[in-house]
């Protein structure tokens, strides 16, 4: 569905500060696929999202989407059907508008016109998703999202873009700025909006843990390349100490080629 | 009653700075362009509900122009005003035929027709005008309540605060701020078509300061009411518009029991906004004291 071609990303090109942070990368996501993205700081994950979501533009290669090249479409055309959580809890939502607004302007996505859409039966609609949140939301309609918690805001966030039905849906580390707690129930509900509604996901995780549990196909970015692809059985069969293993191995071999060249 | 003309700009100061988050200074020049459209317009006699509608669409073509270079240029919101501001005062000097002040007392106006009207009712002249701008007020409010309840004015809404989540749902940020840039300046056009007609002459040097009075309006009817409802924040714009003209009136009439003079008035509404900054400022560490207690 999500075709990446020997993309690249480099910043401050031609300067002093010139830093590769995706090279020649090649990506092929398809209809169905839950992958899980780790690697280390600096590694590019964020940077790939932004390539994808169309926050950034690449500087090499190119990006098709069903086949559509959409290299240069801009960001907000490329959001109609790709549905991004970021890290930040506050970026999903508006904290000085009510629960209600909030949800009528992302119910659906694209230009807004002037209709009023927000009526008794809608209200009854939100409550209703609300309720299977069991968060305690669906009496606080009136209230401003600013007085709801991260942990509510983001599960509120992924229950709208989930109803929005997008193709591909771009999870940031949308955990790790939350509680334990709210971080597991975050975590559950994301497995259950993409099972229900069969969405095409990718998540990027600092917990390796969750990145082996979660997902048909997990991904190993190191400075800018795909270190390990790995799905299906292959991937059941991981271990967290099997990844850590494998990503001190090629660490290592850099601090020796590195070694090397400093000696 | 000046509060009830000034409150249809304040409401559009409002739009801007506190729903856009965009500080636009275009108001100092679509203030007077409404004006002087209005009373250009009057002069050649064309009728004053065209010149209205004429003057409310000069505002939105202001306001289009401040939005477009600040998007298309990538130029700090505060630049793109003052650009467009400045430009302004040229286009509306032209407007008037070449001279900056247009008096409109032999012209018939929107109010010499409402006076006439409230005449044959035995309303006085100051009542019949009174009653006439609380309408005009009032339809523009519900007009505006209504349109920030549709999905676009909800957009709107939340553009201010976060541009992120416009992005994420697929709308172009740039239309927004321009729909939003342009109704805002469209309704200050529509306050200085007022205002010409109210004073008897249209001046280019009438939105002198229209940006800080209207906001020193906004800022006061924040006081008035604590609400997340649109129907209320406009209510308090309008209330904040009103208290300050009576400030503004008040200081006027008795400031010479202290030496003051109407000269001094800019720079008293400049010390009541930085006066309205402090206590919002007390408020929110107080807030924020409770909250970590």
């Amino acid at each position: 569905m999500l075709r990446l071609k020997k993309a690249g990303m480099v910043f401050h090109s031609g300067t002093v500060n010139e830093k590769t942070v995706i090279q020649d990368l090649d990506l092929q996501v398809n209809q169905g696929d839950f992958i899980t993205i780790i690697g280390s700081n600096g590694a590019g994950k964020s940077t790939l999202f932004n390539l994808i979501a169309g926050t950034h533009q690449p500087t090499s290669g190119q990006i098709f989407f069903k086949d559509r090249d959409i290299t240069r479409e801009p960001e907000y055309r490329r959001a109609a059907y790709m549905g991004r959580i970021f890290q930040n809890p506050l970026l999903g939502t508006a904290s000085n508008m009510t629960l209600e607004d909030n949800m009528m302007i992302t119910l659906r996505k694209g230009f807004k016109g002037l209709k009023i859409s927000l009526n008794s039966r809608r209200r009854r609609e939100f409550q209703g998703y609300l309720k299977d949140l069991s968060m305690g939301l669906e009496d606080r309609l009136k209230d401003n999202v600013g007085l709801l918690s991260g942990g509510q805001r983001q599960a509120l966030t992924l229950l709208m873009m989930a109803l929005s039905r997008p193709d591909l849906i771009l999870l940031d580390e949308h955990t790790a700025a939350l509680d334990p707690r709210n971080a597991r129930l975050v975590l559950d509900l994301t497995n259950r909006y993409i099972d229900e509604y069969g969405l095409t996901a990718m998540m990027i995780t600092h917990n390796m843990a969750d990145a082996i549990a979660m997902g048909n196909r997990l991904l190993m970015l190191d400075e800018g390349r795909i270190l390990l692809d790995v799905r299906g059985e292959d991937k059941k069969r991981l271990t967290v100490e099997a990844l850590v293993d494998i990503f001190h191995r090629v660490k290592k071999q850099d601090y020796a080629n590195d070694k090397s060249l400093l000696s | 009653m000046e509060g009830l003309i000034y409150g249809i700009m304040a409401l559009g100061v409002f739009i801007t700075f506190r729903i856009l988050d965009f500080p636009d200074l275009t108001v100092d020049g679509s203030f007077p362009l409404g004006a002087a459209i209005m009373a250009a317009l009057l002069f050649k006699g064309v009728p004053p509900f065209i010149a209205i509608a004429a003057a409310f669409t000069g505002g939105v073509l202001a306001g289009l122009v401040t939005a477009v270079i600040h998007n298309k240029l990538k130029v700090p919101n505060l630049l793109a005003g003052i650009l467009t501001m400045t430009m302004l005062y040229s286009v509306n000097i032209r407007i008037l035929g070449n001279r900056a002040n247009l008096p409109l007392l032999r012209v018939d106006t929107i109010l010499t027709n409402v006076v006439a009207a409230a005449g044959n009712l035995g309303l006085s002249r100051e009542w019949a005008i009174l009653i006439y701008f609380f309408l005009v007020l009032a339809v523009l409010k519900v007009l505006l309540d209504l349109f920030f309840h549709t999905d676009m004015g909800l957009t709107l809404g939340a553009l201010g605060g976060n541009e992120q989540m416009v992005i994420s749902q697929g709308v172009n940020p740039e239309h927004l701020k321009v729909i939003g840039v342009s109704l805002s300046n469209g309704l200050v056009a529509v306050s200085g078509a007022f205002a010409a007609q109210y004073l008897g002459f249209a001046d280019v040097n009438l939105g002198l300061g229209i940006v800080v009075s209207g906001l020193a309006s906004v800022m006061i009817g924040e006081f008035l009411l604590r609400s997340n409802r649109i129907g209320i924040l406009t209510l308090r714009v309008i209330l904040g518009s009103i208290l300050f003209r009576a400030l503004m009136y008040l200081a006027r009439y008795y400031g010479y029991h202290i030496k003051m003079t109407p000269n001094d008035l800019k720079l008293i509404t400049g010390l009541l906004i930085i006066l309205a900054l402090i206590l919002s400022k007390k408020n929110y560490f107080r807030g924020r004291r409770k909250k970590n207690a």
